[in-house]
């Protein structure tokens, strides 16, 4: 027995030896790739200052997940090739992994670890207070008065493009009912969900807007079968703020052959006939001004940075002049500069929805 | 006494060689995929080994890896498949943040509290599958699997109620202080803490963690299990049913009760693991999008471990080492973290398939002859 345990820890020895004699010539060859890298970051900044670091920790979705860890991960990205940082990731499979990542991404030297999703808020709070000299920056969440001394806020006005594709939904029913699929409630969504609704009574007072929530990020079956509901009892568009669970959304409308908006990034892709327009939030866009501020010495810790409108932090898809008339978007181009001077104050839950309704 | 012997180390060499192919399989497609494979293995082992928080944190992330283990284990040896560890796990963690967020009792009392209160509030939920099992006769990998997805919404319902969910998040408010096992909690935010840990770095390091007492726990528990299964009567009862149920009953052994009691065990045992995992690290549960996978983790440890309850420990030491370090393979050289699950699943694969580990010294065996040219010529050196 004992000899044959033997023979076959000999055989698996020698496969093992052999193959690694195999992969021993053509090894090095990513951190070449890196070398070359901190090269052109040192050629932009014109001296021989070390290449800054910034790194980010997925939520569970992980990093292509088609919605907001990608679109954060675009945004660094972009950091990466215009400014000579180097970008870098991990990804959490369960929630436990949150604090054991930021506490990799901090051993790794990085000299900005952000957490993308206001469901990391918990633990980007407690790794900026166990390190106080480390910066932190989270997305989609604003501490207030709570906020450590080295945490960047990054927050997004959701409302203000879901009342521009409201606006749209409102002008371009036909029958005169709206849908809206939301994920989980909560501050985040409620954003979306006011903001539309604003912008469909802004369009057209007698619009219904049916509105119907997942409980859910991820179903896409659950936000087909809703979907598929509001467009039988008459709603001919649907607007969706449900990451994963939309796909569905967006499925339902390719096969009711009827029309729907989609949100985060520009999702016409998906279904070009069908989308017409989406309620874009540019997460990228605030990780690459964030990190950017960082190489310009301007990073503003211990405070929360509101993109909006005028920000370029929200907007509607480029792509919504294939299917939304030129009059429309004309009147939208109108909307944004109103929303951006103040003239319009958008609401964002409940309470200021009603407000907005009896004004 | 010499044959068990030989038997046991027989089913240890499986697991050795099942390791070391995993590893091997998992350099082959590092290597296939464009990544050194020892680079990879490097950033694993020293992921694990290089700083005394790192070890820290692969005992930490072990203690509810080892507790699933033992669940599965433990029905195992009563011949039953618990899948349903996965809900008995989360039937545990929602008990202890309820108990440990609505209650307020003086420390150890509180944590003694959550601790059985999980404990038997799973021991409950895994008894239901035990229950129709013994009674209708309904297979308990159905049930189970149900189980889970009931378990599963569950907590996402009660994640929802006004009073549990903290405002503005996806998870329920902390438990109280007196309910969280971490050590030295309280010192290491106070101020006199703060000011000796940053002249202690070392411990600075390690207590930056949430090290807590969870794995201690974990280790009593499993020896207190070995105990059960081979040294009292209860266990003998529930390892004959595990060999054969009807020579069991045969013997007067009440099939049905062993059945009900080892799947109450084993819940307990998972809702063991939920309930340090709250006290000692999460502190909270939140809305679940997928299942967390403590439970299914559960069941690659129980197979590595063959069953045995101190093996558990080890199993799921490895379990934690493989998934730590390899979370940070993909940060440090960008090969994707899944290279572990493939180790795992390899590992899996080989231990499920012993037969397969013995026929390789016999083909080596027939084709050594042939090759050395010498009939008769069995074995080499």
């Amino acid at each position: 027995m004992k000899k044959r345990f033997f023979v076959v820890l000999m055989v698996l020895m020698m496969g093992f030896s052999l193959f690694a004699a195999g992969c021993g010539q053509n090894a090095p060859e990513a951190p070449k790739q890196q070398a070359s890298g901190d090269e052109q970051a040192d050629k932009d900044q014109g001296q021989d200052k070390k290449a800054l670091k910034a790194a980010m920790a997925t939520d569970v979705g992980g990093v292509h997940d088609q919605s907001f860890n990608q679109s954060a991960w675009e945004g660094l990205q972009r950091a990466e090739k215009e400014l000579g940082v180097e970008a870098n990731y991990i990804e959490s499979q369960q929630e436990a992994d949150y604090g054991p990542n930021l506490e990799t991404l901090y051993d790794a030297g990085n000299d900005l670890i952000w957490g993308v999703g206001y469901m990391m808020a918990g633990a980007i709070k407690e790794a900026a207070e166990k390190n106080p000299d480390q910066n932190y920056a989270i997305i989609d969440f604003a501490y207030g008065d709570e906020s450590p001394e080295n945490v960047v806020g990054v927050v997004f006005k959701a409302e203000q493009s879901s009342f521009l594709v409201g606006y749209i939904a409102g002008k371009m029913t036909k029958t005169g009912k709206i849908g809206f699929v939301g994920g989980k409630r909560g501050f985040i969504i409620d954003a979306f969900e006011y903001g539309f609704r604003a912008g469909v009574k802004y369009a057209d007072k007698d619009a219904e807007v049916a509105i119907q929530y997942a409980d859910s990020f991820t179903d896409a079956a659950k936000g087909k079968a809703i979907a598929n509901q509001m467009y039988q009892n008459g709603a001919d568009i649907v607007f969706h703020a449900a990451g994963g669970v939309g796909l569905g959304v967006i499925e339902s409308a390719k096969e009711n052959e009827k029309q729907v908006i989609g949100v985060d990034r520009d999702q016409n892709s998906l279904a070009p006939d069908h989308v017409i327009t989406s309620a874009m939030k540019r997460v990228d866009n605030g990780m690459y001004n964030t990190v950017k501020a960082m190489a310009e010495d301007k990073l503003p810790v211990g405070e929360t940075v509101v993109y909006g409108l005028a920000e370029g932090g929200v907007d509607i898809a480029p792509t919504s002049d294939k299917h939304v008339p030129a009059e429309i978007l004309d009147e939208i181009a109108t909307l944004k500069q109103e929303i951006i001077d103040g003239k319009i104050t958008v609401p964002f839950n409940e309470e200021t929805f009603n407000e907005f309704k009896a004004e | 006494m010499n044959k068990r012997k030989r038997l046991l180390s027989h089913s240890f060499g499986i697991t050795v060689i099942s390791i070391l192919m995993g590893f091997i399989v998992g350099a082959i497609i590092l290597h296939r995929t464009g990544y050194n494979p020892f680079e990879a293995y490097g950033i694993m082992a020293r992921g694990v080994f290089e700083k005394p928080k790192y070890l820290v944190q692969t005992i930490i992330n072990s203690t509810p890896l080892i507790l699933t283990g033992l669940s599965v284990v433990f029905a195992f040896r009563t011949g039953l498949f618990n899948i349903g560890a996965e809900g008995q796990f989360i039937i545990g963690a929602l008990t202890a943040a309820w108990v440990g967020y609505f209650l307020k009792l003086p420390p150890v009392i509180h944590v003694v509290v959550v601790f059985f209160a999980a404990a038997i509030a799973a021991a409950l939920w895994g008894g239901i599958a035990g229950f129709f099992k013994a009674k209708l006769g309904i297979n308990e990998v159905i049930t189970t699997i149900m189980l889970n997805w009931i378990a599963f919404y569950t907590q996402n319902y009660f994640v929802t109620l006004e009073s549990f969910k903290k405002p503005d998040s996806e998870a329920s408010y902390a438990i109280q202080n007196t309910a969280s096992i971490v050590i030295l909690e309280g010192w290491k935010k106070s101020q006199a803490g703060r000011e000796w840990l940053k002249n202690h770095p070392i411990w600075r390091d390690v207590l930056k963690t949430d090290f807590n007492w969870g794995f201690l726990i974990a280790i009593l528990i499993a020896i207190l299990i070995w105990y059960i299964l081979n040294k009292t009567t209860l266990g003998y009862e529930l390892r004959a049913v595990g060999f054969n149920r009807f020579a069991a009953e045969y013997g007067g052994i009440s099939v049905k009760k062993s059945i009900v009691a080892s799947m109450m065990i084993a819940g307990a045992l998972a809702g063991a693991a939920g309930a340090l995992h709250v006290m000692g690290v999460s502190h909270k549960v939140s809305t679940l999008a997928t299942m967390e996978g403590y439970g299914f983790d559960g069941i690659a440890v129980s197979l590595i471990a063959g069953s045995s309850p101190i093996g558990c420990i080890l199993a799921g030491l490895l379990f934690s080492g493989l998934k730590y370090g390899g979370s940070k393979i993909q940060y440090t050289m960008n090969a994707p973290p899944e290279i572990i699950s493939i180790i795992i699943g390899v590992i899996v694969l080989f231990i499920a398939m012993p037969r397969l580990i013995d026929a390789i010294p016999k083909a080596v065996a027939k084709i050594m002859p042939f090759v050395s040219r010498r009939r008769g010529e069995k074995h080499v050196g």
